[in-house]
């Protein structure tokens, strides 16, 4: 089962973050942290794996990959397998992020926070992976674009706030 | 840019985002979000947001969320969010409230409905959002709640609403197995689903259950297998093609499930065969996803019944892996090796120099996974080397939680393999040297054991030679500048014991040492209560040698500290070393015999040696013992009104108050007890009753057998860690009391104890030692490379070690050890370290005796077996409480399991005599013994040395 997906910058500022199971804000917090003081301690040229089980407890483990600016990091149990991670990472960023944003950078996961999140939403679901079709997920997002678009052309006519407030 | 894929966002949030962009600190982000949280809580109260606003600020709130901030005043925002009727709204609802809440949020009774409602949407991507929130959202209360939702929807014509109902389904699985239980085949019916992905999904519920319950499922093996190879001979569609791989995540998902399945399983593997060959030869292992699923074919040959050709085929592969350049393919092959040694250890050999440079390899991952690896492949032949390395390893790393593991898998090999006895010490030397701290103590107590039982073989000659130069090493290594508590404690420890045995160091160099170790440590006070009684040890052995004992100033000095000591603990120490100092030679043998460590410690259960005594006392008109099952309902009754001091004590003294001469006395006893009483249960007034129980045998002790009283102190003392309830102190001053008005008076009738307790112990040493015989040969036998004979030899240490349980502490104590055994060595001890105790408990488990031996957790009930057993960990802490008051509560620390059932039992038992006796009897003595005892249980300890001391316990 997957734990967490997380991407940060290489400064160690979350731009995203994922847990399958709950956990306080705090508690985030702290595992982004000690994740990003992992991953910038290590030397070019090594392993995409860590061994968590110092930040995450028993049996878990991390696989992370870097692209330009964003660390992506995946944390897993030992039901998955370590190049299969990789491999997702590699899905959602280069088969998925860069086709919706093309030339896939940190502002545009900065600036469409939510957009990610469907995203991944598609690709993971309870910690399992779900959906490995990229046009699959695209199409699913695209969906969804769609409407957004319709409905922001249509919600410039506020409704009455104490309709929705009466429900 | 916002826009760009549709999700639209506010100038507003772009500012934001730049603004924390650019924040040069972390205070000055701070500032911002904490400005931001204002306005966004000011205006989401606001009355008529238009909803595109409002998910607005509610993506804004995620986000500060996410940056660690307390977003909690949106939270009923994005509820309600959720209960809109706009798709794109309810969206945006719903993923803030599956990013916000957690399944037990009191707010999620309010989304229930929303969830139920959706669920049953003609949108299909209504449906899909709810799905997602399910997942996340629903507990084992609410599951009942959209159950029928969710599975109507396993039917539903989409299959993406389908795969996630199945998700859904699984999840309700795996956070209540009961509530779905009855609707695990519909797992199955979805294999047959026509579309690949809600197969696919199938496969991880599956996996899943297959992993709880095999046989279950061993029906499926022949579906799983023609789905694997239909998927391996690309009858899936393209899309779910990956770098030219047909379906691998479904591949991987097939082949973890047939490695469960194949599992010890000849027929079932026998099917699998010819499609993992097929993989084998087909995949390309030019990509990334193409070596995984490789990877998984070897796991899955490695699970499943051996097939040569595939051990082969996975072979290839693991050598292809490890010659790769990429370190995440060395990685796996490191890993895959370690499988595949299980089954064919020989595949090892033709890696070795691969093995040796990932080694090497400045990637920490790899290095540790190498580790993991040797550390499956350890055998004696190679033990030293691979040790070696790990310790060097475990020198360089700075990551404790890491270091803790290696540390502890150095010292699971060194005990499972030791070529020689002498390695296993210097190895031992050098993981605590290095990691001291981070290894168990109880670790260091084995070394200790070690050293001192020597290795089971005859030849004492040996043995004395390894201690020689145990403590040889030792005095090297105190000259290095800052060692770890656990290790000095171990240093001291030997020093003590054979510091002077082999007569190469002199006494003073060796309590000089020891001085300096003090010193040097101050404020380890557990260190410092090693080394004072190290010193004790070197003095009794002195004199009882007959030589003159002329105490060095700095040993003189610390003396004079310790006495002033504001820990009791230290403070007995000093006054033990101070009364064996004016003890003969001849009374020093027998508290003190030299090398006696291993010895067992024998109870007289039944304090036979005080007959003659209660005898006489009866004689002279005391009451007679009446057994605590006769007095334990009036006790009850007493100790339930504890908080009522004055009640209780009135209850539990009125038999004995009745029969006495003087009315005046009966008072004071119970002011005694109130005093006990007040004192002690503080911490758990729950169970007074032990407490009250146990204060008892401490008034008699000046009167019959203060020194055995004294002697328990000692011994326990010795292996008792310094954080003490505070209570302790309180029993500490009382026995140091003890030491104080020393009352050696009784010499003759101890003396006749520990003669008896000697002539019954020797059958026991006897059999221990021929259990040590068995380890060795088995250890020394030729099949050493095998793990099983390195456990037996451990399992015959651990049965001895239960004869050690007892002289361990014996060993550590000093003045005290026979007469303290005979009072209070609990009696449990006692049964085991009988010849058929012994033989019995060595059989019980010896792999949980080892396991025992390095867990940290709960040695006590692997280790000593039946006995322990029983005895709840809830009687354990209750003990550890109200044992407070007791004065072997150091007991706890070591023989935990052990000292329980006695303390529980033996202060009803055997004190209560004493009690009747001495008060009945002799009414003066008793008199001013009875007020001593008042005094010193009210803590106001005259001939304390510092008065402060209680002001800690009371306060």
């Amino acid at each position: 089962m997957i734990k967490a997906v997380m991407v940060m910058n290489t400064q160690g500022k979350p731009r995203l973050a994922k847990f399958f199971d709950f956990l306080p804000v705090e508690k985030q917090q702290e595992l982004i942290r000690r994740v990003f003081g992992v991953l910038c301690s290590r030397p070019e040229n090594v392993s995409n794996f860590i061994e968590a089980e110092s930040i995450f407890g028993p049996d878990s483990r991390l696989v992370y990959n870097h692209f330009a600016t964003l660390y992506f990091v995946v944390v897993f149990d030992s039901s998955e397998n370590e190049l299969v991670m990789l491999d997702l990472i590699q899905l959602l960023v280069q088969q998925t992020l860069e086709r919706c944003f093309k030339n896939v950078c940190e502002l545009d996961i900065v600036f469409n926070y939510s957009k990610i999140h469907t995203i991944l939403d598609e690709i993971i679901l309870g910690g399992q992976v779900l959906e490995t079709r990229s046009t699959e997920i695209m199409r699913a997002v695209e969906e969804i674009s769609k409407l957004e678009a319709a409905t922001n052309a249509i919600s410039f006519i506020p409704k009455s706030a104490s309709s929705w407030l009466s429900r | 840019m916002g826009s760009q894929g549709g999700f639209y966002q506010s100038k507003e949030f772009l500012d934001l985002v730049k603004s924390i962009g650019e924040a040069r600190s972390k205070a000055e982000e701070d500032r911002i979000v904490l400005n931001e949280i204002e306005t966004l809580k000011r205006r989401i109260s606001e009355p008529d947001i238009p909803k595109r606003k409002m998910k607005e600020y509610i993506i804004r709130l995620v986000y500060i969320e996410m940056l660690g901030h307390d977003a909690s005043f949106g939270y009923i925002h994005a509820v309600k969010m959720t209960h809109d009727d706009s798709l794109l709204v309810k969206r945006t609802g719903y993923l803030a409230v599956t990013l916000f809440l957690n399944e037990d949020h009191d707010l999620i009774i309010l989304i229930v409905n929303t969830i139920q409602k959706d669920l049953k949407s003609d949108n299909y991507l209504v449906v899909c959002a709810a799905l997602n929130a399910v997942c996340k959202l629903i507990n084992e209360e609410t599951i009942p709640a959209v159950l029928p939702q969710v599975m109507e929807l396993l039917a539903h014509p989409k299959e993406a609403v389908r795969k996630k109902a199945i998700m859904a389904l699984h999840r309700f699985y795996q956070k209540s197995p009961s509530s779905v239980s009855h609707l695990v085949s519909n797992f199955r019916k979805r294999l047959c689903d026509n579309d690949p992905g809600v197969m696919g999904a199938t496969l991880c519920p599956l996996f899943e259950l297959i992993a709880r319950d095999v046989n279950s499922y061993k029906d499926l093996v022949i579906s799983f297998v023609s789905i694997l190879k239909q998927v391996a001979e690309r009858r899936l569609s393209k899309a779910y093609d990956c770098h030219q791989m047909p379906a691998p995540f479904i591949q991987i998902k097939l082949l973890k499930i047939l490695a469960l399945l194949g599992s010890g399983d000849k027929q079932a593997s026998e099917n699998m065969y010819t499609v993992v060959g097929d993989i084998f030869r087909k995949c390309d292992s030019s990509s990334n996803i193409g070596n995984a699923v490789l990877y998984e074919c070897i796991c899955c040959v490695s699970s499943i019944y051996p097939n040569p050709k595939l051990l082969e085929s996975a072979a290839d592969v693991i050598s292809r892996f490890l010659k790769s350049d990429s370190h995440n393919l060395k990685y796996m092959g490191i890993d895959a090796l370690g499988r595949l040694i299980k089954i064919s250890p020989e595949i090892a050999e033709q890696h070795q120099l691969a093995v040796i440079d990932c080694l090497e390899d400045p990637d920490d991952t790899l290095k540790r996974k190498t580790f993991e690896l040797l550390y499956k492949m350890t055998k004696s032949t190679n033990v030293e080397v691979i040790v070696d390395r790990m310790i060097d390893y475990m020198i360089s790393i700075s990551d404790n939680h890491y270091k803790t593991e290696i540390a502890s898998r150095c010292v699971e090999l060194a005990e499972q393999f030791a070529p020689s006895n002498q390695w296993f010490i210097q190895t031992m030397n050098r993981v605590f040297e290095h990691a001291g701290d981070l290894v168990n103590i109880k670790v260091a107590h084995s070394l200790m054991r070690l050293i001192a039982e020597g290795f089971g073989e005859d030849d004492d000659n040996a043995d004395s030679k390894l201690r020689s130069s145990a403590v040889e090493s030792y005095l090297r290594i105190l000259g290095e500048p800052k060692l770890p508590s656990v290790f000095l404690q171990v240093i001291c420890w030997v020093l003590g014991e054979y510091g002077t045995a082999d007569g190469m160091f002199s006494a003073s160099d060796i309590t000089g040492k020891l001085c300096d170790v003090a010193e040097a440590y101050s404020n380890d006070e557990t260190v410092k209560a090693y080394a004072t009684t190290a010193l004790i040890k070197i003095y009794a052995f002195k004199i009882a040698a007959r030589r003159k004992v002329d105490m060095l100033p700095e040993c003189q000095s610390l003396m004079e500290e310790l006495l002033a000591s504001h820990s009791t603990d230290l403070q007995q120490r000093a006054y033990e070393l101070q009364a064996v100092i004016g003890l003969d030679a001849h009374a020093v043998e027998c508290i003190m015999p030299s090398d006696a460590s291993c010895e067992d410690i024998e109870v007289d259960r039944d304090l036979s040696f005080l007959n003659d005594y209660i005898q006489e006392a009866i004689e002279k008109g005391a009451q007679p013992y009446i057994p605590e099952s006769e007095r334990s309902g009036m006790l009850n009754i007493s100790n339930f009104r504890n908080q009522d001091h004055h009640e209780a004590s009135s209850h539990g003294l009125r038999f004995e108050a009745y029969e006495l001469p003087k009315p005046a006395v009966q008072s004071r006893i119970p002011q005694a007890l109130i005093a006990s009483t007040e004192i002690v249960p503080v911490p758990e007034p729950m169970y007074p009753r032990e407490s009250y129980q146990t204060t008892m045998p401490s008034i008699p002790s000046d009167a019959g057998s203060a020194e055995l009283k004294l002697r328990l102190e000692g011994v326990q003392k010795k292996w008792g860690r310094p954080t003490y309830t505070p209570a302790t102190s309180t029993s500490n001053s009382t026995s140091q009391k003890t030491v104080n008005g020393t009352s050696q008076g009784d010499g003759a009738s101890t003396v006749s104890s520990m003669r008896e307790t000697y002539d019954s112990r020797k059958p026991q040493v006897e059999v221990s030692h021929e259990k040590q015989k068995l380890a060795a040969s088995l250890f020394g036998g030729s099949s050493k490379t095998e793990k099983r004979p390195a456990t037996g030899h451990k399992a015959a240490k651990a049965s001895s070690h239960m004869v050690e349980k007892s002289h361990v502490p014996k060993s550590s104590m000093e003045v005290a050890s026979d007469k303290a055994a005979s009072a209070q060595q609990p009696p449990d001890l006692l049964d085991l370290g009988e010849p058929t105790a012994t033989s019995t408990a060595l059989q019980l488990d010896p792999f949980k005796q080892l396991e025992g031996l390095l867990d940290t957790t709960e040695v006590a009930s692997a280790v000593n077996g039946a006995p322990a057993a029983s005895v709840s960990p809830d009687i354990m802490a209750l003990y550890v409480d109200t044992a407070a008051g007791i004065h072997n509560k150091n007991d706890a620390d070591l023989l935990s399991g052990l000292s329980n059932p006695s303390v529980t039992n033996m202060p009803g038992t055997t004190a209560m005599p004493q009690v009747t006796q001495s008060s009945s009897k002799r009414p003066n003595p008793k008199d001013s013994l009875e007020k001593d005892a008042l005094v010193r249980q009210m803590g106001v300890n005259p001939s304390s040395q510092n008065p402060n001391l209680f002001k800690d316990l009371l306060g």
